[in-house]
């Protein structure tokens, strides 16, 4: 996936340091800087929809390269990642209700906890692999869903947490426009991390197990370590965006972290592009924005009779979640590497223009 | 002890289970012969039911045209699916073919729901007797013919891969694809076959567990409960399926009635089939009858 660059002419690499720096050229990491400080100026210049829409995409995005890490860099398939997302909310909105400990620390806490819970359920993939561990973290999934209903101490059974405000240095976090700036900070912390780590001998040694595990054994790889460290790290994450989730809402219920959010998570590292950082950044931005686009598009088709039949917006709930697994089976037809290829192809077709060979 | 409710609870468990053992045998049957694991099989039960429920209550058709036509319906949806979606996928990494069979799974439930509606529908009466008397049991009618249509069913397939032309080419198919290819077997009208036969098995399923509880998108759950079956059987084996099947319907019913008398926590009997299947995957992963994968280098 990062296979080919596209670097400018005579801009060669001559140490290992260059090879593996976290943006491959100048311009990349100009460019990357200036989108966050663009980014920070969303509140300023669009409207409180929008800053909602980045709050979603923002914890979604931090759980879903926690899966990528799983599934794209490792190669170990999840299906319960919803239930360790929930996991993390719960957990940090009882780590701040029963100990005061502040949300600011609280929500990192919650994703270690998480990754404790994570490993337990790693502990299969010691042994399986492939196919029996999907199985496995399907299972995982229910029984973690059934925890939460059952675990009145924790989560308050049936009737929900309740979750505090986000606390930064006793000014309160009340509203979407501060609560933005906070979910700003750990989306590019915890990508900064995630972007880090795949440079480090561990991050090596995932795709190493990922690409063919017996050569990885091979050459001196611990692959029970490896996997259990995988599924901490993409834990982990699940955790820190769940409770991000959790004291925006400031209320979690036990409904919410069903296999179909869990299917959403996969579809958008699918979308994004297995095995890329950006990817899966990209996957998340699809995946929030596509219902939204098509409310708006049926809004837009209510010029047409047939868009004002009952059948249309009494069942768009329904519609949205057929897109869903449409697009997931369109791109993995059509686009399996995601729109990260995409993306690269774009780019190499502007820098090639007009021989693109 | 309640020894009568526990009786009860075990034969319901028997019924219930060979129904699972069913959709188990059509799930290994597609994993068998085309290595895909199918997510949507639960989907396949509710397209089912729902298409004989269009023919009966819709179109007015007598019982046995509608299901005559829904059969068809059936075996004509499956090869339609391979030929498009799943076709592409051979030979994609594991990952692609899961995802896809999880994309038809919400697709197609979410298609369902909008098409028939969200609330649970029950097909007209079939048999004039609600219930009969079997030594001092009370049994719903419609639990029997479950009963014998799934071992119809368990007779048919035991016939159709030990006798028949087909099914001798599906079972070296999947025994090694090459050399099948190579006698002259059409590996694509294998696989598409292979589609066929069991979406047309899980439609007869979904019709038969639509009869006995209603139709409603919960029969999809029959898909998830499909999971510990086939883990505890062995992924690669009918015989293990229906075994699996079994037990695991087994377990619920027990589960359900020591929950019921003693523990009172609630819905022990959705949730034990998974802490099986955990256990299982960790001490046994290739299950009662599967056969061992071993690697080379």
């Amino acid at each position: 996936m990062a296979g080919f660059s596209m670097r400018p002419c005579g801009d060669f690499r001559t140490t290992y340091r260059q090879d593996t720096r976290i943006f491959d050229t100048t311009f990349v990491r100009n460019a990357a800087i200036l989108g966050v400080i663009a980014t920070a100026l969303i509140p300023f210049v669009l409207d409180g929809y929008y800053v909602n829409l980045f709050i979603q995409i923002s914890y979604f995005a931090i759980a879903a390269l926690g899966l990528n890490i799983l599934v794209g860099f490792t190669g170990q398939i999840s299906l319960g990642h919803a239930a360790f997302f929930g996991f993390g909310a719960f957990a940090s909105a009882w780590i701040n209700n029963t100990t005061g400990i502040p949300v600011l620390l609280s929500i990192p806490l919650a994703g270690l906890m998480t990754a404790a819970v994570g490993l337990l359920f790693g502990l299969p993939a010691a042994r399986i692999k492939g196919l029996y561990l999907a199985i496995a973290t399907l299972a995982a999934q229910f029984i973690l869903e059934d925890f939460f209903a059952r675990a009145d101490w924790f989560t308050g059974g049936s009737y929900g947490a309740a979750a505090n405000p986000v606390n930064v240095f006793g000014y309160e976090v009340l509203d979407d426009f501060s609560f933005f700036y906070v979910c700003l900070f750990f989306l590019v912390v915890m990508y900064l991390l995630g972007t880090n780590l795949m440079r480090t001998r561990d991050g090596r040694a995932f795709v190493a197990v990922r690409d063919h595990y017996l050569s990885a054994e091979i050459m001196g790889i611990n692959l029970t370590k490896y996997r259990l460290m995988s599924f901490a790290i993409s834990s982990f994450y699940a955790g820190v965006g769940g409770a991000m989730y959790g004291h925006y809402l400031g209320f979690v219920s036990a409904e919410g972290f069903t296999i179909l959010l869990s299917i959403q998570f996969l579809g958008m590292i699918i979308i994004g592009g297995l095995g890329s950082v950006k990817g899966t950044l990209m996957g998340t931005v699809f995946m929030v924005l596509l219902p939204e686009v098509m409310e708006n598009g049926v809004g837009l088709l209510s010029v047409f009779e047939w868009a004002n039949s009952t059948a249309v917006t009494d069942g768009l709930a329904y519609i949205k979640e057929m897109a869903i697994g449409l697009a997931i089976i369109l791109f993995l037809i059509f686009e399996p590497d995601g729109l990260a290829h995409r993306w690269q192809q774009i780019r190499a077709y502007w820098k090639l223009y007009p021989f693109s060979y | 002890m309640n020894f009568e409710l526990l009786f009860q609870l075990l034969l319901n468990g028997l019924i219930v289970g060979t129904l699972y053992g069913v959709v188990a045998m059509c799930f290994v049957l597609i994993y068998k012969s085309t290595q895909i694991v199918n997510f949507a099989q639960g989907e396949f039960l509710l397209i089912g039911a729902w298409v004989c429920y269009a023919f009966l209550v819709e179109m007015q058709m007598p019982f046995w045209l509608g299901f005559l036509f829904t059969l068809l319906f059936m075996m004509a949806f499956g090869i339609v699916l391979q030929m498009v979606v799943l076709r592409p996928m051979i030979g994609e990494p594991i990952i692609s073919v899961i995802m896809v069979t999880i994309g038809l799974s919400i697709f197609f439930q979410a298609a369902t729901k909008w098409i028939f509606g969200a609330t649970t529908a029950t097909y007209p009466q079939v048999f004039s007797e609600r219930s009969i008397n079997l030594f001092g049991m009370q049994i719903e009618t419609a639990y029997i013919m479950s009963f014998v249509i799934s071992l119809v069913i368990m007779a048919a397939f035991y016939w159709f891969f030990k006798y028949s032309k087909l099914g001798l080419a599906m079972r070296a198919t999947a025994f090694d694809q090459q050399v099948a290819q190579s006698l002259g077997i059409s590996v694509k009208t294998v696989f598409a076959m292979s589609w066929a036969i069991s979406a047309l098995v899980s439609g007869v399923a979904g019709i038969v567990i639509g009869m006995v509880n209603g139709v409603s998108s919960a029969l999809s759950v029959i898909g998830i409960k499909v999971f510990p079956a086939v883990i505890l059987g062995g992924l690669d084996s009918i015989i293990g399926a229906i075994v699996g099947g079994v037990i695991i319907g087994l377990l619920e019913n027990t589960a359900e009635f020591v929950d019921g008398q003693y523990l009172h926590w609630g819905n022990l009997f959705s949730i034990a089939p998974f802490y099986v299947l955990i256990i299982i995957l960790c001490i046994k992963p290739y299950g009662l009858f599967g056969t061992k994968d071993i690697e080379r280098i």
